[in-house]
């Protein structure tokens, strides 16, 4: 069995002695730190990107809500002006209103008040010629003058009537 | 490690039914160095060492040649693997393990890469070897023991004392925690070696059966050795990673005690 040869065992210790420490001081000295700063340039990249990532997003967010309280505050603003607007037209209209409504209030006052006269002179008038048409029919009917007094009351009495 | 050794081995022992499974774990001198007495030849053993090694280099220096914020393939396998082992080592140590990345980075990845190698024809299976599975599991128990004492004093004896156990059974717990803390780094090592030399051993025997069999009889034991190649490539990712996580284990038994 090779494995027991005894003779081969210094050679072999010494030759396992120099490639593991070289391999040792040649790992640790240069391989594993090269190897160590590239993981961690990676791991620390990634790390300014995502806090990179997170920054721009809050300052998205910033903007967008800068955004829109502005455009709450112009909509509210415009409300305002709409408002007041709406108001100041209201108030013009209803003067306006009121003034032609007292205007055509007089007019119709004035309408009825001359209605009133017209229909009393009217009806005035309708009493004058009832009592000649009653007057001129009993002249006719009778053959004779009519009581001028009772033709008036009989007259009087239907109007009274209509 | 595949049939093309196999049959080079059997050639080798001059035979077409004599292969010898062993003949791939044999460590062959390359050419040799002496300091004194100390032989420190380079064998074909220390070649895939700094084969293992100089390819864990590559990957991680040419690898990650261009730091890219986007990684290409190679530089995804490089950070990948540390990350892998970094996980490890956080969810088995917690905080106070980072020290020791480097060391757990460097053991896993050479475990790793030897286990890988050996599954290439030709090649030769560095930790298929106990002396260098066992080297390695020694250093690691020897360094986590001083760093026990070392973080704790004398406290850490207290590691082999369980809690809430009633006192008559105290001596036979502690003598039964004291066995089974000094056995880790032979059943670490042994895991490993073991893992190692028993699949590519069977390898080796399959590949003999293809041969032995002929044309028409060999494609069954071949079918086999597909399959089992599969299996073996799981099992040198396997060991490695086991190998890497009982390190952390014991790794956070000294710094913690449990």
């Amino acid at each position: 069995m090779p494995q027991l040869a005894f003779e081969t065992f210094i050679p072999q210790l010494i030759w396992l002695a120099i490639s593991f420490i070289a391999l040792y001081l040649v790992m640790s000295r240069i391989a594993l730190p090269r190897i160590g700063s590239v993981i961690e340039g990676r791991a620390a990249r990634i790390a300014s990107d995502l806090d990179e990532a997170a920054a721009s997003k809050r300052r998205t967010d910033e903007a967008v809500a800068a955004y829109e309280k502005a455009l709450a505050e112009a909509r509210a603003k415009a409300h305002g002006i709409a408002q007041q607007t709406r108001d100041l037209l209201t108030a013009e209209t209803d003067r306006q209103r009121h003034e032609i409504e007292a205007k055509l209030a007089e007019k119709i006052a004035a309408a009825e008040a001359s209605i009133r006269k017209t229909k009393e002179a009217a009806l005035a008038n309708v009493r004058n010629v009832a009592i000649d048409v009653a007057g001129a029919i009993v002249t006719q009917l009778l053959g004779e003058d009519a009581d001028k007094a009772a033709t008036e009351r009989a007259v009087d009495t239907a109007l009274k009537q209509v | 490690m595949a049939a093309e050794e196999a049959a080079s081995g059997a050639a080798h022992h001059g035979g077409g039914l004599a292969i010898d499974p062993m003949h791939q774990f044999r460590v062959e001198t390359i050419f040799p160095i002496h300091f004194g007495n100390i032989d420190a030849s380079f064998t074909n053993a220390s070649l895939w060492m700094l084969i293992a090694a100089g390819l864990v280099t590559l990957l991680t220096i040419v690898g990650m040649g261009s730091r890219s914020l986007v990684p290409g393939r190679l530089q995804s396998v490089a950070e990948l693997s540390y990350e892998f082992v970094s996980n490890m080592l956080r969810d088995n140590v917690g905080d106070a393990g980072k020290r020791f990345f480097p060391f757990v980075f460097t053991l896993f990845m050479f475990v790793l890469f030897c286990n890988m190698l050996g599954m290439m024809p030709y090649s030769f299976t560095v930790t298929s070897h106990i002396i260098v599975t066992f080297a390695l599991a020694s250093f690691i128990f020897i360094a986590v023991t001083i760093l026990g004492f070392a973080v704790h004093g004398l406290h850490f004896f207290h590691f082999f004392v369980p809690k809430g156990v009633p006192v008559a059974l105290l001596p036979l717990l502690v003598v039964i925690e004291v066995i089974s803390y000094l056995t880790r780094p032979i059943s670490l090592s042994v895991r490993l070696f073991a893992n190692m030399m028993a699949g590519h051993t069977m390898l080796k025997v399959f590949a003999g059966f293809v041969i032995a069999m002929g044309w028409f009889g060999g494609f069954l034991p071949l079918a086999f050795m597909v399959a089992f190649t599969g299996l073996e490539i799981l099992v040198a990712f396997l060991q490695a990673y086991v190998f890497a996580i009982l390190t952390c284990i014991y790794l956070n038994d000294a710094l913690h005690m449990h």
